[in-house]
């Protein structure tokens, strides 16, 4: 049971990111690798944090913070 | 009899492409764009023969639920992965794109294209330069796609290009090798391999890049694009290897009237011909 006080804070403890160009309401202290779990992918993936690249030795320990624009792609068909 | 439809190393085992110290098997470079499915796609990348293949590095889509499938095939199959940084109108996206195709590949080869224009393609070399020159410091081994000018590829190479990679005709366009000259031009003044890329449309097209002196032909839409792509691959892998042999092999000259391939002595035959036409 959560009261309107504990609403409020778990509210304001969450934070915005874009991922790919949408908007992501996630809880303060959330890491890329995190964020890139609750997206359900089978590939992998490669990610950038405000247009710098992340590699995935850190995905674990980067914590993303508010306003942070995400891009998380992978491989698809090409020439 | 050798079936000639069955692979055959045959051309490259003593004549291996060489670029910037690294050996590839295979002269025939191709994408992975296009195909119907993920399996059409391996069939013809195997029939072509090649071992690099390019992808795009592109946002993951949640709707997709295929996300990997191809790349899974790729990475199973243990082809070279070939990351393009295709869709880049900027520098800074393509050095963004390059970067992010390192991560995913593993690998420091990247197609390095600059965009100039949607409706052509044409690639946008003051931004194809710059990007160079920021991916080359940053170690990556940079194979750019170009225009058949001779003039930035030399600068391309300058920049520390291990190949260039110059259009036979507009992407996509299957229009065939529309200026041969500029791009022999273009082969003698860089003394880096030169992989045509782009524009070839059947296997003539590759057979005669290569006969040209190329030292490779990239494709994609070639093979995707054909009614039985898994057939035209093995097309092209026969025209690459035709096309490169019968450069090896050095074409005789062109002569505008006819020179009997039979003795003109010791024919049966009276001077009738002649005669006939009137000729002493």
């Amino acid at each position: 049971m959560r009261d309107r006080a504990s609403r409020v804070r778990a509210a304001l403890s969450e934070i915005t990111v874009i991922v790919n160009g949408e908007s992501k309401r996630v809880r303060e202290g959330t890491t890329i690798a995190a964020v890139v779990e609750s997206m359900n992918l089978r590939g992998p993936v490669a990610v950038e944090r405000n247009r710098e690249l992340v590699v995935r030795a850190e995905h674990a320990s980067t914590v993303v913070a508010d306003g942070d624009e995400l891009e998380v792609v992978s491989f698809v068909g090409g020439g | 009899m050798t079936d000639p439809t069955e692979p055959t190393s045959a051309p490259s085992n003593d004549d291996a492409l060489l670029i910037g110290g690294r050996t590839f098997s295979s002269r025939l470079f191709v994408g992975t764009g296009k195909y119907a499915s993920v399996d059409q796609t391996r069939a013809a990348i195997l029939a072509s023969g090649a071992r690099v293949v390019t992808v795009a590095v592109r946002r993951v889509d949640l709707k997709e639920r295929g996300v990997g499938s191809l790349f899974g095939m790729l990475l199973e199959e243990k082809f070279d992965l070939l990351p393009n940084t295709a869709g880049c109108y900027t520098a800074d996206d393509a050095i963004r794109t390059a970067r992010l195709g390192r991560e995913l590949s593993g690998s420091d080869m990247v197609k390095l294209e600059v965009i100039g224009d949607p409706k052509t393609l044409f690639p946008d070399v003051v931004g194809l330069l710059e990007a160079t020159k920021v991916l080359v410091k940053e170690g990556f081994f940079v194979l750019p796609y170009t225009n058949d000018d001779p003039i930035t590829a030399k600068k391309l190479v300058d920049l520390g290009c291990p190949a260039v990679m110059p259009l036979g005709a507009p992407i996509g366009s299957g229009l065939g090798i529309r200026n041969p000259y500029n791009l022999r031009i273009l082969m003698e003044t860089v003394s880096v391999p030169v992989i045509v890329d782009a524009g070839v449309g059947t296997a003539s097209d590759a057979a005669i890049a290569m006969e040209l002196g190329s030292d490779g032909v990239l494709m994609n839409t070639a093979i995707a694009a054909a009614k039985d792509p898994v057939r035209m691959a093995t097309a092209m892998r026969l025209a690459v290897d035709a096309g490169r042999l019968a450069y090896r092999a050095g074409r005789m000259e062109k002569r505008l009237y006819a020179n009997a391939s039979s003795p003109l002595a010791g024919t049966i035959a009276s001077s009738r011909g002649h005669d006939a036409l009137g000729i002493e």
